[in-house]
């Protein structure tokens, strides 16, 4: 399944604050598109209108192709601040989202077990969330939205709220499971160094009314990728020269709105 | 020479004054059962030699003697079984009833707009001042105190239901919906138990509105309960039985703050 989004414009109080502007972009089958841009440029607003949480003031998001009739919930998000239910352990909170849907006990735990042991979390299955870290945290929402099988998982700066040690640890993670299964996913983030490790794409919103300023492809494979390589450096150069300005227009901007 | 120079370059080390500290209370679980014993203590001493008048306060070993007569005659059980059952009965079906309607304003818009202001007009009412309404409408006998009871509680449970609902973590509802889990899912899985440490501290506030209504109502017109008993012992000025019926109903009171205790650490076990 691939995802369309056709001039997706979208302003907040009814034609008053215009947060992005004609926005096309296609997210296709197996590939991982990151979405940067300065603070405040709509990033997560054009994440939300992707998986039917808002509603765009015009243009369309369409799905190319039917998700594969295994996938429970075809657009999953994983939260930056991971929205676990603090009441129900590892094992619950990614029962909650396979409860509503007509699959049995049996095929319900299976599923968990499944998804906990693609993720390193088999022996955290009865902990609560507040007995785990950060890292942890993640890991579980992570789990959660495999558990769906999802056919494109929207990520929602995903490593932000972790330190610099466990983002690089969880991104090794991620890229292998990408490795392994070839998920489809759309990466908002606002850290270069994560877009050009993870994204096959990487799309650059400009400040607002959020823009698409350049798409640039990489093609070095994800495996290959090291944090030190040149030609990821030229890459995220080339992505900060584009951002900086940006950034600090749209720093000047928020001063006197 | 070079003693001097080496006494002048290293300067003079002395630690960094701790300023922090204070601000912050330390459990001492054996202070309270001191203080209670020193309080009682100095009351029966004072009982003893005179000091305190006989008929102004009466020695806590006499309110003693008359609440181990209570026992004896088995006076007690008919007392606290009226007081309790009418407790019972009043607080509960007020809670389930407040817990409802707290739920529907919360959830719904139209029951919003419509309830709240009533809620609101009718919160500060002192539901004993409708005690005689009770009356009229329920009768003098077991309805009218039970209704008194049931206001009361109602009032503090909307506020603190709703109050906790709109408190529920937004990032939650909404992970809940980007899930496709239903509606009826959201409330029963992550509304309810979200407002639950909410509606447990108004738990601790209705029950103490019902015990202060439970005694006022049967103040008037009961045969049996605990206020019924206060209320005797006041008109023929036994202050001892007085002050027997006060420490039941100080007991009672701490029985059941007891027992939210125990319920709150067992609901609310994922809380650290």
């Amino acid at each position: 399944m691939e995802i369309r989004l056709k001039g997706i414009s979208h302003s907040y109080r009814d034609g008053g604050l215009k947060v992005l502007s004609d926005i096309n972009l296609s997210i296709r089958e197996g590939e991982i598109v990151c979405l940067i841009g300065p603070s405040g440029c709509g990033k997560s607003t054009l994440l939300r209108i992707i998986g039917g949480l808002e509603l765009p003031s015009a243009g369309a998001v369409l799905q190319v192709g039917d998700p594969p009739p295994t996938s429970l919930n075809p657009l999953t998000y994983v939260f930056q601040d991971f929205a676990l239910l603090p009441w129900r352990t590892v094992e619950g909170n990614i029962s909650l989202a396979l409860e509503d849907h007509p699959i049995g006990r049996k095929m319900r735990n299976e599923i968990i077990d499944g998804v906990l042991a693609r993720t390193n979390l088999t022996e955290f299955r009865k902990a609560y969330p507040r007995q785990l870290s950060g890292g942890m945290k993640q890991r579980v929402a992570i789990a959660r939205a495999l558990s769906v099988n999802p056919a494109v998982m929207l990520m929602d700066e995903p490593l932000s709220a972790l330190d610099s040690q466990i983002r690089e640890i969880l991104m090794a993670d991620l890229i292998e499971l990408w490795c392994r299964e070839n998920f489809t996913a759309f990466y908002v983030t606002h850290n270069l160094a994560e877009a050009v490790r993870l994204g096959h794409r990487v799309a650059v919103l400009s400040r607002r009314p959020g823009r698409i300023r350049e798409i640039i492809e990489i093609e070095t494979p994800l495996d290959q990728r090291s944090a030190d390589s040149p030609e990821l450096g030229r890459h995220q150069q080339h992505l900060w020269e584009m951002l900086r300005d940006e950034a600090r227009a749209a720093d000047l901007e928020l001063a006197n709105v | 020479m070079s003693d001097a120079t080496v006494a002048l370059t290293a300067p003079a080390e002395k630690p960094v004054r701790f300023r922090g500290g204070g601000f912050r209370t330390r459990p001492l679980g054996i202070i309270s059962p001191i203080v209670f014993v020193v309080v009682i203590g100095l009351w029966e001493l004072g009982s003893q030699s005179g000091l305190i008048g006989k008929l102004i306060l009466p020695a806590p070993s006499e309110a003693l003697q008359a609440l181990l007569e209570l026992i004896e005659t088995g006076n007690l059980w008919k007392h606290l079984g009226a007081s309790l059952q009418r407790l019972i009965v009043g607080w509960t079906a007020g809670t389930i009833l407040g817990i409802g309607v707290g739920l529907a304003i919360a959830l719904f818009s139209y029951v919003r707009a419509g309830a709240q202001p009533l809620v609101s007009a009718i919160f500060p009412i002192p539901k004993i001042a409708l005690l005689p309404l009770f009356i009229i409408w329920f009768g003098i006998g077991e309805g009218s105190k039970i209704a008194t009871i049931l206001f009361g509680t109602f009032f503090p449970t909307v506020i603190a239901t709703y109050g906790g609902v709109d408190n529920v973590d937004r990032t939650l509802i909404r992970m809940a919906q980007s899930f496709g889990v239903s509606w009826s899912s959201i409330v029963r899985k992550i509304i309810i138990p979200g407002a639950m440490p909410a509606i447990l501290s108004g738990f601790r506030i209705s029950i103490a509105i019902a015990i202060v209504l439970l005694v006022a109502a049967e103040m008037i017109g009961a045969e049996f309960g605990v206020g019924a008993y206060i209320l005797l012992a006041g008109s023929l000025v036994a202050t001892d039985q007085l002050i027997a019926g006060v420490a039941i109903l100080s007991a009672l009171g701490l029985t059941i703050a007891w027992l939210i205790g125990k319920a709150e650490s067992y609901l609310l076990r994922w809380r650290t």
